[in-house]
């Protein structure tokens, strides 16, 4: 026989102080869960926003990342010549040739950080998707820049019509750009060659191509790899990309889960007790229960629902409190890129499902012992 | 028998709730405690840097590289005792998955600079020796099990391709919180290795002895003036400095460590605060009996507000005392990215204060009750 | 003087907007050493009257002296301090701190005394030997008997040397030999150590004992008898 659940509705609200309590400790596990959680999506989906699969990335072999990277002209005209890459109507093949750079600029707030300055070939546009969204393109030849969204606003001498000064040389902010909440926008893009002569010379850190068919990737990637006069290395873009985030993202995560671990054994403790004194405060009607015909497992069961609902209304209290944080927009070092990324908080309704599940799981096991107890408890010790 | 007798009698009441809640409040008061601890090594990175030597770096920032021919002018600043150079070297061991740092140094000049490098006498003149030697951090020797002179081949990722060393010296930190992780080696050996990948009279940074601290920022200034309009301007800082730049670059890291801190109090702080009030609900009518025997409400309220306070202290002891095992004791580093994470003793006391304020908010509303407490209702039954 | 004048006392309770009368205007004195019945049906008001005695509750309306001082003028911290001194109470229901052991039970008044730890523990072990429970002192609550439970309660009333001893239906929960017991060790109290007693009880048996009877019928005061009997026979 069932014990109806209004019996421990009913019992929750009698309590309204110790649910309220229970349930808000529960809540700021939830919410620090969710917001780590989401912090760490954020920065995984501005890293996989980035790139296309039927990109193909070049790098120096052995480079760890663009930074320590370097491509001659001569190796970017081979790459350009090669059937495979995709071409415009007029016969240029859809490539871009990078000079990449951090350099030492502040932040809003007077911090320092690297500022990730790419010059771009002149088909830079076709191969990425990128989308101005205020002012104009840069215009090849000319000391002329165009800011990220992520990067304009955060950092100084980033609007339109600023100057940022690299090396001896002065760039005006002509436009600024979006593309796809994905890496770049936490970028400055200029003409490579212009950029090229203030930075490290006449050598370019990377080159991605389009290729025509997605399918040829592991043939050009062979031929590529293969060809010991270039000392090349080749992955999808994409790919390139999403490895570049996986220290940070791993630390990330890491930091995530041992800070929760941590909390939510700290709120199980919290639980056991609250369910405990419940038990025990109700000793009396635990053995009217009985008496009445209903048994141990039917208590348990009962006692395990009510912790589990006081910390079901913990969970979605926390997921309402964290939901602001959703957007929220921070930036730190890459320390595979070497550059400034920004990204946003970002709750998905995964996560939040996640959070929930997690709450689910400290009331179960908060609640298991002395719900256990509570089916254990003899008739006579109940009505003594 | 005490008010202690009493207070720790009524604890002993219920162990199993006494004992959950100390170690729930142990754990959050580890937790905290060891969030404050990373947040304050990060900020104190800089310390470790030194207000008498200056690093010269490119202005533009640390990837661009400085020419050598800048030395002997520096060198012949007044005020500037010794002149060194290094290049970060960038190499992976193995698989390349465990990060560690390598750079190569001009090594008289670098040693004499940084006697926190502390290295037997024998094994500098062996590297001296060999111009493929390598001084390695004894961090480092253990992680990888290499040997005194083992020959190792790191590849380079700046530098492509495999380039071999031999190690012939182990250094140990002469200075608490110095990294004793790091791999040096000959700059001439990378000079020589790179000649045909445009490395020639190239440097990553200098790193300069003032005889004044004082007179350090004047120097950097002059030295800045110097380049300013050259190809290769510098940036001329305190290594103090130049450590917080790298510190800043985390960004608002301390603020969200400090939420998460914040979030951890408040957690804690609702299950305290219920099993107080869940303890002093039960213990009304004891209450009563001692007002009746003559305890004044003030008297009752303290033993309330007493009985928190050992629950926060028992809570600290064991949570503090945790942190500072892991840290202190046992010196966890996070695989070697933070190095000497300690427990100061400003940030105990700040965990003090917390668990402080935890027993005071939850044992005020308890004692309050307790204090209003009316005998007569309490003990009523039928006259 | 008498040790204790009771004039004109009266109190109501407020229940929300009802106004419950509970004691009218009842007025008597106890002498030193006396041993004070007092009677009446539940809800005559005798257990407020002892509360008033003892300072737990204040009159809406009187006054009493105990010992010349005027406790119904006292504020709560002084009357509780003068509670400590002057009053030994003992419950119907004993009301002992359960994790704390006999002995510890009947220290605790004395926490309030200036008295050393060793003076406090030589103290309480005389109260317990008075009633007879030495061999029992380190014994908690919960592994004695009612009986045995009511006369820790006894020590613990009599170990301050207390002024006064309230005791309400000390009785009411004990089978009757324990309950003979515990009348037994009242009246000794009474007659050998000369403390003045004031018995809570709607038992005749109990009020026999005693040395006057007061009775009280919806809060007011019948007449005073001596040895226990009621004039005009009402029993």
């Amino acid at each position: 026989m069932k014990i109806p659940l209004i019996y421990n509705l009913r019992s929750v609200l009698h309590r309204p102080a110790t649910t309220a309590a229970t349930a808000l400790g529960v809540a700021f596990v939830v919410l620090t869960f969710v917001g780590m959680l989401a912090l760490a999506n954020g920065f995984r989906a501005a890293l996989i926003a980035t790139g296309r699969p039927d990109n193909l990335f070049v790098l120096r072999s052995g480079a760890d990342g663009e930074i320590s990277s370097g491509i001659g002209r001569d190796q970017a005209a081979i790459l350009r010549g090669y059937p495979e890459v995709a071409k415009l109507a007029d016969g240029r093949p859809i490539a871009s040739a990078d000079v990449y750079v951090v350099v030492s600029k502040p932040r809003m707030d007077g911090s320092e950080t690297h500022m990730p300055v790419r010059g771009v070939g002149t088909e830079a546009t076709q191969v990425r998707a990128v989308r101005i969204t205020a002012g104009r393109m840069f215009e090849a030849g000319r000391a002329e820049v165009i800011v990220g969204r992520g990067l304009a606003g955060r950092m100084r001498d980033t609007r339109l019509g600023d100057r940022l000064r690299f090396g001896q040389q002065d760039f005006t902010v002509v436009g600024h750009f979006a593309a796809g909440g994905g890496a770049f926008e936490s970028e400055v893009w200029g003409d490579a060659e212009t950029l090229m002569s203030v930075f490290r010379g006449p050598v370019y850190q990377s080159m991605v191509l389009r290729l025509a068919d997605p399918a040829s990737f592991e043939t050009v990637k062979a031929r590529i790899e293969g060809d010991r006069r270039l000392q090349l290395q080749v992955k999808r873009e994409s790919d390139f990309f999403a490895e570049q985030s996986s220290l940070l993202g791993s630390v990330l995560r890491f930091i995530a889960i041992f800070v929760t671990a941590i909390m939510a054994v700290g709120a199980v403790f919290g639980a056991i007790n609250t369910m405990d004194a419940m038990v025990a405060a109700r000793a009396r009607e635990i053995a009217l229960l009985r008496t009445l015909g209903f048994g141990g497992r039917s208590v348990l069961a009962s006692f395990l629902i009510e912790s589990v609902f006081v910390a079901l209304i913990g969970g979605v209290l926390g997921c309402i409190l964290a939901l602001p944080i959703n957007g929220i927009r921070t930036s730190t070092t890459n320390w595979q890129s070497f550059g400034e990324l920004t990204f946003a908080f970002r709750i998905t309704p995964e996560i939040l499902l996640q959070g929930l599940a997690f709450a689910v799981i400290m009331g179960l096991v908060g609640g298991l012992l002395p719900a256990w107890r509570a089916s254990r408890q003899t008739l006579a010790s109940g009505l003594r | 028998m005490t008010r202690t007798t009493l207070v720790l009698a009524n604890l002993r009441r219920r162990l199993r709730r006494t004992i959950l809640t100390v170690l729930g409040l142990a754990v959050a008061l580890f937790l905290f405690v060891s969030l404050r601890t990373f947040l304050h090594t990060l900020q104190t990175l800089g310390d470790v840097g030194s207000e008498s030597r200056l690093v010269i770096s490119n202005k533009l920032g640390i990837v661009f590289p400085l020419p050598l021919a800048y030395r002997a002018r520096v060198a012949g600043m007044d005020g500037v005792h010794t002149v060194s150079h290094a290049s970060w070297f960038g190499g992976t061991y193995g698989d390349g998955r465990s990060f560690f740092a390598s750079f190569a140094v001009d090594p008289d000049s670098y040693f004499s600079l940084y006697p926190e490098i502390v290295l037997p006498p024998e094994q500098r003149a062996a590297f001296m020796a060999d111009r493929t030697g390598a001084v390695v951090g004894v961090k480092l020797m253990e992680r990888f099990g290499w040997k005194l002179h083992q020959t190792v081949t790191l590849r380079g990722t700046i530098y492509p391709g495999d380039h071999a060393f031999t190690i012939r010296g182990v250094y140990t930190a002469g200075k608490k919180g110095f990294d004793q992780g790091s791999f040096m080696f000959h700059h001439r050996y990378l000079e020589e290795r790179t000649r045909d990948q445009g490395g020639a009279g190239l440097t990553g940074w200098y790193v300069l002895g003032v005889t004044d601290p004082e007179r350090a920022p004047g120097i950097a200034r002059t030295i800045d003036a110097w380049y300013e309009n050259s190809s290769a301007p510098t940036r001329s800082q305190t290594e103090k400095a130049f450590n917080l730049a790298f510190v800043g670059l985390y960004g608002n890291i301390g603020f969200f460590l400090n939420a998460i801190g914040m979030a951890v109090v408040f957690a804690i702080l609702m299950v305290a605060a219920n099993t107080m009030a869940m303890s002093a609900r039960e213990r009304f009518s004891e209450i009563a009996v001692l007002k009746t025997l003559g305890f004044s409400d003030g008297e009752v309220m303290r033993l309330v507000v007493i009985e928190a306070l050992v629950i926060s202290l028992l809570g600290l002891l064991l949570g503090l005392g945790a942190a500072m095992l892991v840290f202190n004791i046992v010196q966890f580093d996070l695989g070697g990215f933070v190095p000497g994470l300690s427990v100061t003793p400003q940030i105990a006391a700040i965990g003090a204060g917390v668990a402080l304020l935890i027993a005071v908010a939850s044992g005020v509303v308890p004692a309050w009750q307790a204090g209003r407490l009316r005998v007569v209702d309490a003990l009523r039954y039928t006259a | 003087m008498p040790l204790v004048d009771v004039q004109g006392v009266s109190k109501v309770y407020q229940r929300d907007s009802l106004s419950i009368p509970v004691l009218d205007a009842v007025s008597f004195a106890i002498e030193t050493g006396e041993f004070l019945a007092l009677m009446g049906p539940s809800g005559s008001g005798k257990t407020t009257l002892l509360n008033l005695l003892a300072g737990l509750d204040r009159p809406s309306a009187g006054r009493i002296q105990i010992s010349g001082e005027d406790i119904t003028q006292l504020k709560s911290k002084r009357l509780a301090a003068w509670r400590s001194r002057h009053v030994g109470f003992i419950f119907q229901l004993y009301n002992l701190i359960p994790v704390l052991t006999a002995l510890q039970n009947v220290e605790l008044p004395l926490l309030l005394t200036p008295l050393k730890r060793a003076e406090r523990r030589a103290h309480a072990e005389t109260a317990l030997r008075v009633v007879g429970l030495e061999d029992r002192m380190h014994h908690f609550p919960r592994q004695l008997s009612g009986g045995q439970e009511q006369r820790v309660g006894i020590a613990r009333a009599i170990v301050t040397d207390p002024t006064l001893i309230l005791a309400d239906e000390p009785t009411g929960d004990l089978d009757a030999r324990a309950a003979q017991e515990i009348l037994e060790l009242l009246v000794r109290l009474n007659r050998e150590y000369h403390k003045t007693i004031v018995l809570v009880t709607h038992d005749p048996h109990a009020a026999e004992r005693a040395s006057r009877s007061l009775h009280l019928e919806k809060g007011a005061l019948l007449e005073q008898t001596r040895a226990g009997m009621p004039a005009g026979g009402a029993s």
